[in-house]
């Protein structure tokens, strides 16, 4: 073996073990449960909690329409600043990396601020406090959920729109008497496909377990009953943390056969 | 083509039509001006107005004089420590793993599962990982128990603790190393093969080689991607918080316990350690910008 060679696989062996190993060790440790026995009991019990059901399917609904809005959102823009307005590409670059300036413990603390008094401009109220209902508050998390998307889905649709030709592909559709709403879902988001997928993926690792803004908003979360749990059970936290592993592993291998597919699809058109 | 240039993407107005020869186009871009303005640009800037404002609500320098407080000069100097410590040792371990990766004879099948991984361990954060570390190196965890009954060593009796600087760097590097390698790697492979050819046949030795030509090159993405590593570490609340509760006074938990309660008997101050927060992340982001600039400059 050459030298080189040995030391790429000790650099990586230790790579594989420090990834493995806490995630072994949370595995074994949710399978012992009951004392002197093998077995899935801590996982029977987690799923057994109406709980569990009521926040997870709650964070799902979230993370299902933070991405709608998203993608309602991103696409005609960037679809917008490459067609019309590519000198405004630095400004609305630069607003969509402002999640990563602005970590989620400040968003939400500006919420807070900014929403639980009514928003008013001189003597104009323009909305009353949005944290006084739940229906209000889940529009806050929304919005929350979709800025600290905003870097990934932002960078995934503009990198599926230099991919096509956007200009030839909306004057065939206009000289076709294709109106917006036509050339927006029929044409565009189609051949966004791959990159619409990865960034929605993506959005639904981040959104399930998060727990920043859903603890502080005051949300039925699954990233706040998890921590909830964890205070007062040992063996079901570990059981749902290899749980939340497998869904974001799911999530990843998802984009990684969806932007695969896309690369072949696009080399294919051309 | 007058239509195409005046119509908004999102809603056509008729209206718009109207205003022929007008540059209408930006009123495309209106729906995600406002939202950012209302969910990302004023709720940020509502804490820095707040910075400025005393309860009576009058301009005041006070908060950010009071930000010299020893309580919160300690608790920016635990967050910028260990984001400082996770960002070095995670930088450096991710490079080298990077390089193993990218230059030297690796089964391509290890190297897919390992880079997949290091995408799925460095979108695993928060409470779930905290847990998992729990189970696996918490006093009761898998791999203590499993130390203890093998070796007979209990890394609890020799001053080891999850719940302690220490216990949250080892936690934060499972997805900040990660997170390097992913970056690096694209640079490796921007590295050319002629420059260490051009470089042998001048008769440079392979350390001479990494000395004066591939380091200097890759320097700039080294160091953005710690910047990186750095921001990833000082604005992680939900991590800390579902480890260690509130035993580590991080800016971030410190945060986290005056929203729920004043507990720093003064609001404004509140706002202000938000605001000091904000600028060192933009602080590092303009760092690692111009960081990137330079190593865009040879390798594309």
């Amino acid at each position: 073996m050459k030298r080189s060679t040995f030391w790429g696989l000790f650099w990586v062996t230790l790579a594989a073990l420090y990834l493995f190993l806490p995630l072994w060790g949370a595995f074994d440790f949710s399978l012992r449960a009951e004392r002197d026995v093998i077995g899935f009991a801590s996982y029977t019990r987690a799923f057994a909690d109406d709980d569990f059901w009521r926040t997870f399917t709650f964070s799902n609904q979230m993370a299902f329409v933070s991405i709608i809005v998203s993608v309602l959102l991103i696409v005609p823009t960037a679809y917008w600043v490459q067609l019309k307005l590519p000198h405004l590409r630095p400004v609305v670059e630069f607003i969509t990396l402002l999640p990563f300036v602005i970590p989620a413990i400040i968003l939400v603390f500006g919420y807070i601020k900014l929403y639980s008094s009514p928003l008013e401009l001189g003597p104009l109220t323009i909305f009353p406090a949005l944290t006084n209902t739940d229906l209000s508050t889940n529009v806050l998390l929304i919005a929350g959920y979709v800025v600290l998307a905003l870097p990934y889905m932002y960078r995934s649709v503009d990198n599926g729109l230099r991919a096509i030709d956007v200009r030839t592909l909306t004057e065939a559709a206009q000289s076709l008497g294709a109106g917006w709403f036509t050339i927006m879902f029929r044409i565009i988001m189609p051949n966004l496909r791959a990159a619409l997928l990865s960034g929605a993926l993506l959005t639904f690792a981040i959104v399930v377990g998060e727990l920043t803004l859903a603890t502080f908003l005051g949300r039925p979360a699954f990233g706040p009953y998890l921590q909830q749990l964890g205070q007062h059970k040992a063996y079901e936290p570990a059981a749902l943390s290899i749980v939340s592993f497998l869904l974001t592993w799911l999530a990843m291998i998802l984009i990684y056969f969806v932007t695969r597919g896309s690369n072949a699809q696009v080399t294919g058109a051309h | 083509m007058a239509q195409a240039a005046l119509a908004p993407s999102a809603k056509p107005n008729p209206l718009v039509a109207r205003f022929a020869g007008v540059p209408l186009a930006w009123i495309g871009l209106l729906p995600f001006f406002i939202f950012a303005l209302m969910f990302l640009i004023l709720p940020s800037l509502s804490l820095f107005t707040g910075s400025f404002t005393d309860a009576q609500g009058n301009f005041t320098f006070q908060n950010i004089l009071d930000l010299s407080r020893e309580d919160i000069v300690d608790a920016y100097m635990l967050s910028i420590q260990i984001s400082v410590v996770t960002a070095i040792i995670g930088g450096l371990f991710g490079f080298f793993i990077a390089y193993a990766l990218v230059m030297t004879g690796v089964p391509s099948a290890l190297r897919t599962s390992l880079v997949t991984f290091c995408g799925v361990a460095s979108n695993f954060a928060g409470v779930p990982l905290a847990f998992a570390f729990v189970a696996a190196l918490g006093r009761t965890g898998y791999i203590t128990a499993v130390l203890r009954d093998t070796i007979g060593y209990d890394i609890y009796d020799h001053g080891f603790n999850l719940y302690s600087f220490l216990g949250l760097s080892l936690t934060y590097l499972y997805f900040q190393f990660p997170l390097m390698v992913l970056v690096m790697m694209p640079a490796l492979e921007g590295l050319r093969r002629e420059w260490r050819e051009a470089s042998e046949n001048l008769g440079a030795t392979g350390i001479q080689y990494w000395r004066y030509i591939a380091l200097p090159i890759l320097t700039p993405s080294i160091l953005g991607t710690m910047i990186l590593l750095f921001g990833n570490a000082f604005g992680a609340y939900a991590t800390a918080y579902a480890l260690t509760g509130g035993r580590l006074q991080l800016v971030s938990i410190q945060i986290g316990a005056q929203i729920r309660g004043d507990v720093l008997h003064n609001p404004g101050l509140g706002y202000a350690m938000g605001f000091g927060m904000v600028v060192i992340m933009a602080l590092s982001i303009l760092a690692y910008t111009w960081l990137q600039r330079r190593a865009e400059r040879w390798l594309q």
